[in-house]
């Protein structure tokens, strides 16, 4: 048994946090959790936390670019965080430069972006 | 890419078996460009380019095992990495390196990726026989 990777819901933005080594059979799960739960929840936004991992490769790329498609299919947005310049670097020379995902440098940025686009008013400055 | 590579510390072998074997490939790779003192983004080219090697070997080989070491050669240390399986083979090799080709469902970037990513990189296969895969990452 592989194990499987929390989606946690906040409001209408589901927020998963990878923190662990990804098996394969993971990574799928992961896809399939996150496309059930949007349905489930009604999300309008996904916040992929990418803060922890250490490689990005085609499998895994594959499933960020897979997810972005699935979600905005089912009227949800997904905003890949918090890539490693490293990962970022070795992406683009793997030949996976991710076009279709929206990225940003860290949660907060992510989050405002999911808050700018479903029209949500912003959070109340600090 | 002339002189032999000299191993350096031993070699340690891994089954690729499972997909869970994927995940040990990365680590024992890391550890050992780790200790090679690889740069940062170094490390993690190689670590890819290991992920996608042992995930080829595991999806269209059959299953087989890594073989991971430092190696010198001129006074610069590296790590190598060799994949190793007693699959189908590779028909067309230049097919099988051309970016986006794929005879499964992936995104045929594994292989090409991985020769773009790391600094040395030898396939050796024969249809019916198998594939071995061998790359090399040096510390700058
Ligand atoms: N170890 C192997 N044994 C047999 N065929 C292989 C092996 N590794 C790669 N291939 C072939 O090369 C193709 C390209 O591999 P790759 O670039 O990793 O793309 P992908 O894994 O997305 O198919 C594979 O689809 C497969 O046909
Ligand atoms: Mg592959």
């Amino acid at each position: 048994m592989s194990e499987r990777v929390p989606v946690l819901r906040i409001g209408d933005v589901l927020l998963v946090s990878i923190q662990m080594d990804l098996e394969d059979q993971t990574v799928m799960d992961l896809q399939e959790d996150l496309a059930e739960r949007i349905v489930a929840t009604g999300a309008r936004g996904v916040v992929i936390d990418i803060t922890a991992v250490e490689i990005v490769d085609s499998f895994v790329g594959r499933m960020l670019a897979t997810t972005a498609s699935i979600s905005r299919m089912l009227d949800a947005e997904t905003v890949v965080v918090g890539m490693r310049p490293a990962v970022a670097i070795t992406l683009v020379e793997l030949g996976l430069s991710l076009g279709g995902v929206r990225t940003a440098l860290d949660l907060e940025k992510g989050l405002a972006i999911l808050r700018r686009r479903s029209g949500l008013p912003d959070a109340d400055p600090a | 890419m002339t002189g032999t590579l000299v191993p350096e510390g031993g070699t340690t072998r891994q089954p690729i078996e499972r997909n869970d074997d994927v995940v040990r490939v990365r680590h024992l790779v890391r550890a050992l460009a780790l200790q090679c003192r690889l740069s940062l983004v170094d490390q993690t080219k190689l670590v890819t380019a290991a992920s996608e090697l042992a995930r080829n070997t595991l999806v269209y080989g059959g299953g087989g095992s890594v073989s991971a070491g430092l190696v010198t050669r001129g006074g610069r240390t590296g790590v190598a990495a060799s994949f190793e399986d007693s699959g189908p083979g590779i028909p067309d090799i230049d097919l099988a390196l051309t970016d986006g080709w794929t005879s499964g469902g992936g995104l045929g970037l594994g292989l090409s990726g991985a020769r773009r990513l790391v600094d040395e990189f030898h396939l050796e296969t024969e249809v019916g026989r198998g594939t071995t895969v061998s790359v090399v990452k040096w510390a700058r």
